[in-house]
């Protein structure tokens, strides 16, 4: 990466080198001596500022290789009666100049019940493991990626497969990216061997950044995903009314379409303060063909202290709208073609509010091991629901209080560039 | 299903404006208003960009995690992970 940088700067310095010349050679011969040491002199100057300038935007320069580094993280969720915890690692390392390749492995341990999951059924655990391999390739200003990822557990297998090309532009000031996937879902139920379903899915991706200032980089993005098959959640059922029994309510298996299709905006900024530090914001808008219609935004400050402590904050704010066929009590189990009652579908908002702390160790640029930090990082998520009721308390049907639910996240990982 | 359907179209047409707009097809440079632009921000001038601080990506690991937990409570996706967000900010 480096040698690139250099031969940059030497492009930019050569013309400086010519001109310096020119002058010096059409100017009377008294003043020759002096100008020509002055002139040595600022293209010195002018040489060195070019090579540390292109050293310090050598990251800044997204015609590059991803940083080589490897990271291992433990996280852990917890809120709505369910904890999910496990490890990832991610290793990435570059290939000459031209090629990195990356591997993740990444494990979720999933326990305990969800308000749908206990309103109709008993606590479970499961592990989801899942492993992704992706290779880059850097030709000039073009960056080109792909990966391929498998996710795995008992009543679940996942594949897919990413492309995208990324090309800089107008002197590395603007950026353009296109991306495809396609995934193939296997989606079972415990405890019936006989389930199988299938569902398939394409993303459709665009990208487009810009350095608008010094110190502010804008962009945005567009994202098309299509699904078409078995989309229902196996576990999540639909509530209707029932007299027959003492709650006055029973359940039946959703019914979602075979095919969903969505398309999600989004803009994001991120701008340098005049002290160091940044603060940065993103607002994305969704709507599908299930009605649904969502919002959020995020805003977060990064403040670093010396080169060892970096310390950020940021809330997210989240609203969304309920899909057409979302109801919390239905009339009767057969009321509509589609039916759905999990509450990722209702009308409800989503605050998220984040604090993280990382420490770096700063080494020689020629040591095997350039930098190492470690990263404590926190989200408390909460959640209240506006058409999605608590079918697990004791009141008449259909008057349950409304349901609302709040989470911790943690991400504790060390990291080390090399 | 049909591989192109018209959102992907609109997506296809954009990044082909978004191209020509940028000067890159120097054909068009007589025709596009935009062909006589030129970059404001020099190479030296981007020590604030390269500060790890401004990557929108500055711990993957991470970053992948957190997505993943929105994605499994909202009913949104899409268009969050900065595809594309070159520009700077490696």
């Amino acid at each position: 990466m480096r040698n690139t940088y250099l031969s940059l700067a030497k492009a930019r310095v050569v013309p400086t080198v010519v001109q310096v010349v020119v002058v010096a050679v059409t100017k009377r011969q008294a003043a020759t001596a002096i100008r020509q040491k002055l002139n040595t002199l600022k293209v010195t100057l002018c040489r060195l500022t070019l090579i540390v300038s292109a050293l310090f935007v050598g990251a800044a320069n997204s015609a590059v290789l991803p940083t080589e580094r490897a990271d291992v993280l433990y996280h852990a969720y917890s809120g709505d009666g369910v904890t999910i915890d496990g490890p990832s690692v991610l290793l990435r390392k570059n290939i000459g100049g031209k090629v990195s390749v990356s591997a993740n492995y990444y494990v979720d341990t999933v326990s305990g019940a969800s308000i749908d999951v206990r309103a109709t059924a008993s606590p479970y655990e499961e592990v989801r493991k899942e492993k992704t391999v992706g290779f880059d390739y850097l030709n000039n200003k073009t960056l080109l990626s792909t990966s391929f990822t498998n996710s795995s557990e008992n009543d679940f297998e996942a594949n897919s497969v990413y492309v995208g090309i990324s090309q800089d532009f107008f002197g590395d000031l603007s950026t353009i990216s296109l991306s495809y996937s396609k995934g193939w879902d296997v989606v079972g139920r415990r405890g019936d061997e006989s389930f199988e379903e299938e569902a398939d899915r394409q993303k459709y991706g665009l990208g487009f950044s810009q350095v608008a200032t010094k110190s502010l980089i804008v962009g945005f993005n567009i994202e098309h995903i299509s699904d078409e098959g078995y989309l229902n959640n196996p576990y999540r059922a639909v509530r209707f009314l029932d007299a027959t029994t003492d709650r006055g309510f029973s359940f039946a298996t959703e019914k979602y379409p075979n095919t969903r299709s969505s398309t999600a905006y989004s803009i994001n900024a991120n701008y340098y303060l005049p002290y160091r530090a940044a603060i940065y914001g993103d607002a994305r808008t969704y709507s599908d063909t299930w009605g649904i219609k969502a919002q959020n935004f995020k805003v977060g400050y990064i403040h670093p202290i010396e080169n060892d402590w970096v310390f950020e904050v940021f809330i997210r704010h989240y609203k969304q709208d309920k899909a057409d066929f979302y109801q919390d009590l239905f009339s009767r189990p057969d009321e509509f073609n589609f039916m759905a009652r999990d509450k990722e579908m209702s009308s409800y908002t989503g605050v998220t509010a984040g604090i993280s702390v990382a420490y770096e160790w700063q080494f020689s640029q020629t040591a095997t091991i350039k930098k190492s930090a470690v990263h404590f990082e926190w989200d408390y998520m909460k959640f209240d629901y506006d058409d999605f009721r608590d079918a697990t308390a004791e009141a008449p049907v259909g008057e349950e209080p409304l349901f609302g639910f709040s989470a911790n996240v943690l991400r504790i990982f060390a990291s080390i560039w090399y | 299903m049909r591989l192109f359907n018209k959102t992907s179209v609109r997506l296809i047409m954009v990044a082909c404006v978004a191209t020509l707009g940028s000067g890159c097809a120097s054909t068009f440079d007589s025709i596009n208003p935009l062909a006589n632009l030129e970059p404001w921000v020099k190479p030296y001038e981007r020590s604030n960009l390269a500060d790890p601080i401004m990557s929108m990506n500055r711990n993957p690991v991470a970053l992948a995690y957190a997505k993943h937990v929105f994605e499994s409570r909202e009913g949104a996706r899409g268009a969050d992970g900065g595809a594309g967000g070159g520009c700077g900010c490696n």
